[in-house]
Order: structure tokens, then sequence, then C-alpha cells
């Protein structure tokens, strides 16, 4: 029955994790096309071109899988795999609803989240080197210096919710949460929203990737469903981002009827929030890369400090 | 420390044979092979950017030795620390100086037999003071030892003072780094984009 319950879990863990990316791949479809006042793509399908994910997967199937003749076959191979898999195992602890409605509940699930997370730039890094393509190489190194600044400002951010809630499990800190949490923690939120958005190279701080000066950043020489691996995990990304800033600062699923709609709670909040990455995407001019580095030591940082000083203050002053 | 030795369960030499093991310990023993190998290939191949990949899969395999022993806070912060920290400040080093694919032929050094003689003696040390600390003491695993409340209170409660000692340590460190960095500096630091005061000192070097 055990074993029964946990292999559940992870399959319903796979079905949100090869679902929800997808549908925010076709959300920013749609809410770019009509942020730029065009149509997007309208045909396939018939109702408002919902088939054309479906037609782009299809693609990236059919197209061949090169690897370049200079290229260290083994690790250009595994690269996406790296890329992509810390993603799945993050969802699998972020919780949805309550009583127990989580993948596996992990002790230090704060902990965990930021672990794994940081994994993910290993595949980056091992995409840009192997491919033996001085872009993608630059594009490696720019990830990797990237994604180091602000895995600190991150960390800081997540911090200031742990020593607020008194616990590092996420089920734990989602238990905690009373309403006056969300303007406490709102510097916090904000730190590792942003934070967030550059460890996923999403517009406006997508310079590693940035297509006209260094065509893609580490995925240059990639082609195929490779490619379409890595774009899965920009995806998958943005999911897991939403779902943990829900859960650590906008109190997961908590909302009236939470007994019985949680989980809805969770989502709403989730896909509210992917529309803001895709609004962001859509309004801000990319970051130069200097302009970048600043932002995450001189903004970012200070301000990740600022909130774990004012989480302390209050904490003590309320206990 | 009675409470972490009652939450660890007693020393005393239990009963256990060695013979029938758990299905624990076989993942446990073949996980340690691995990270074994590992560790030896990292420090034997030719090829510098496997050697540092190598060592992920070593330092990774040991965040899965401390989960089989329900250590759970110290895997992640080894994850964190070693796995997505100094790997990867390793990898970025390696990739700003050089990093051919293939073999470098120059990833050899005349000092081999010295690091194996300093390795092989540092192992022996270690091995020979945690078998003779344990002998053949059985630690029961069912307790909570390893949660990050229990080991957050013994880490500040007990070893605030190395623990404070350390983080000095780190700051010393930190601040000796951006001396050295600064050391050479004329003052005149070129202003991020200002393309004029690069050039300018470029030339001058």
């Amino acid at each position: 029955m055990n074993l029964l319950d946990t292999l559940l879990r992870c399959v319903g863990t796979l079905a949100v994790f090869l679902v929800l990316p997808l549908v925010v791949g076709q959300a920013e479809h749609k809410v770019m096309a009509h942020m730029q006042g065009r149509l997007g793509p309208m045909y396939a399908g018939g109702f408002h071109g919902w088939a054309q994910l479906v037609a782009d997967g299809v693609k990236f199937a059919q197209k061949e899988d090169i690897v370049p003749a200079g290229a260290d076959r083994r690790i250009f191979r595994l690269a996406p795999a790296v890329a992509l898999l810390p993603y799945l195992l993050v969802l699998l602890v972020i919780p949805v609803g309550p009583n127990g409605l989580v993948g596996q509940a992990v002790d230090a699930g704060i902990f965990f989240v930021l672990a794994v997370m940081g994994i993910g730039v290993l595949g980056s890094l091992m995409a840009g080197w192997a491919s033996a393509n001085k872009f993608s190489l630059l594009g490696g190194l720019r990830t990797a210096a990237q994604l180091m600044s602000y895995e600190l400002p991150m960390l800081l951010a997540a911090a200031s919710v742990a020593m607020a809630a008194g616990t590092v499990s996420l089920p734990g800190v989602v238990d905690a949460f009373h309403w006056w949490w969300v303007p406490w923690q709102l510097i916090g939120g904000f730190v590792f929203f942003t934070a967030g958005l550059a460890e996923l190279q999403r517009p406006p701080f997508d310079m590693p990737i940035a297509d006209s000066e260094i065509i893609f950043g580490a995925y240059t020489e990639y082609t195929g469903l490779r490619f379409a691996l890595f774009l899965l995990a920009e995806y998958a990304g943005i999911v897991v981002l939403c779902g943990l800033t829900t859960v650590l600062f906008l109190g997961g699923w908590h909302g009236p009827f939470s007994d019985s709609l949680g989980w809805l709670w969770t989502l709403v909040k989730t896909f509210a929030l992917a529309f803001v990455v895709l609004w962001l995407r859509v309004t801000f001019p990319r970051l130069r890369e200097d302009q970048l580095m600043r932002f995450a030591w001189t903004v970012l940082i200070p301000l990740a400090l600022a909130q774990l000083a004012l989480t302390g203050i209050v904490k003590v002053a309320i206990s | 420390m009675s409470t972490l030795l009652a939450a660890a369960g007693s020393l005393e030499p239990a009963a256990r044979s060695y013979l029938s093991p758990t299905g624990q310990e076989i993942v446990f023993l073949l996980v340690g092979v691995l990270v074994l190998g590992a560790a030896v290939v990292s420090v034997t191949t030719r090829q510098l950017v496997h050697a540092a990949l190598w060592l992920v899969v070593a330092l990774g395999g040991l965040a899965v030795e401390f989960l089989l022993l329900t250590a759970e806070f110290v895997a992640w912060v080894q994850v964190l620390v070693y796995l997505g920290s100094v790997v990867v400040l390793v990898l970025f080093g390696l990739m700003l100086t050089r990093a051919p694919i293939g073999r470098s032929p120059d990833a050899d050094s005349g000092n081999r037999p010295a690091a194996l003689a300093v390795g092989a003696a540092s192992a022996a040390t270690l091995v020979t003071l945690v078998v003779d600390a344990f002998r053949s003491s059985w630690i029961d695993l069912s307790g909570p030892a390893g949660t990050t409340r229990l080991t957050g209170e013994f880490l500040f409660s007990h070893w605030v003072l190395p623990f404070e000692a350390l983080s000095v340590l780190l700051l010393a460190a930190l601040v000796g780094a951006i001396v050295l960095s600064r050391a050479k500096g004329d003052g005149t630091k070129p202003r991020p984009g200002n393309l004029r005061t690069v050039l300018t000192k470029t030339k001058e070097r």
C-alpha cells in the first residue's frame, strides 16, 4: 500500500510535469500575440490555433539530431537531461493542497529545492563546453556567472521566509502562513521572484542566450528533440519558480474554501505569477551583461539582507 | 552530548551479524563503491572537464550516502554547497582559462607519486580513526537523529563557538580575496560600458 501510494504520487507529479509547462508555453504564444497587437498562430487545430503546440512538438521530433563533429559527444548528449531533471525533482516536493497533497513531503524542503535547482546550471555549462563552439562557450560562461550571482539573493529571501515560519519544510511554511505575511515578506518575495527569473534566463535577464549577439548561448548547436528538452526545461522552470513563490510568499493553498479547493488556489496563484513572467518578457528590454551583474550585487542582495533584518525584528517583537 | 546519543541510539556493540545485510546496507556499499570509482577516475583522467564532472558524481554519491544514513539536512547542504557552487566554480574557472575538448597532454604532473602518497596516508589515517572510534557499534537509524531541527539545535547549542569561528575565518578569506584582487589597481577603475577607460587600461598592460 505504501509503495503504491509513493508510485501514484510520482506518476501524478510526472503528469503535472508533462502538462503544465506545455500550458505555459501555449499561454506564451497567445499572451505575447495579444500584447503585441497580433493574432499569433491561429489555424492549427481550428479553435484559436490550439494544436500549434502539438505541431511544434512533432516538428522537433522530426528534425535530425545533429552532434557537431568537434563536440564531446557523450557530454553533449547528456546535457539536456541534466538541465531538465532537477525541475522534475523540485516539482515532486512542492505542496499543492492541505492534508498531504504533495508529491513527497521532505523535511528540509526549502534546502532541497534550492540545492537541486542549483544543479540545473551544470546542464548549461556542459552544453556550452561540449558544443565546441565559441558562442556556446561564452553563453555557458555567462549562464554560470549569472546563476551564481543570483543564487545568493534567492537563498537569502528563502531564508527570510524560513525564519518567519520557524521551519524549512515547505508544507510547514504554508501551514504557518497568515495574510499579513504578504506585506511583511513583500521585499523578499520580489527578490526571490526576480532572482528566479534570472536563474531561468527569462527576459529581461536573457543575456546568456541573447539571440542578437551570441545566437542562442549554450544551446546554439542543439537541434531537434534535445533542443526541445532545453526549451521544456525553461517552461518547467517557470512552473517551478511560480509554484515556489506561491508556496513561500503567497500562502499556497490558503484562500476561501481552502479545505476543499486548496489545490485550485495553488494553481490559480501559480498561473497568475506565470502570466507576470510572460508579461515581463513582452514589457522590459534586455539588461546588458554588466547591468545584470550590478543589479544582483548592488540591488537584490542589499534588499534581501534588509528583508532578513526586518523579518528578524518583527519575529522578535511578536514572540 | 547525551541527547544526541539518545537520539542516535546506543553505541553498544550490538548482536548484529555482518553476513546478513539489509537492503539499505547493500545500497550504501554499492554507492560507496561508485563514489570511490568516480573519485579515482576524476584524478586519473586526462580530460580536464571530465575530471570536474566525475567530481560531480563522487560528491553527489556522498550526498546519497548521507541520505541513506538519514542525515537529510547534511545531504541537501552537500548538494547545495559542493555540487551547486564549488563544482560550478571549478568548471567556470576551467572554461575561463583552458578546457580543450579531448585529452590535455599537459594534464600530467611530476608530483603524481607524492600526491598518491599524501592521499593514501590521509585515507589510512581517517579509516583507522573511524574504525577505531566506532569498532563494532551499531547505530540505530530509525530515530530522528538527522532531522533539520535536531541538527540545528546541536549546531547552535553545543557547537556555537566553532561555528562562529568558522564564519570569521570565511569572512577573513573573503576580505583577503578582495584585497588581493584590488591590490594592483591604481584607483582609476574602468566604469562599466565606458570604452575609452577600458581601452587605455588595455594599452598600459
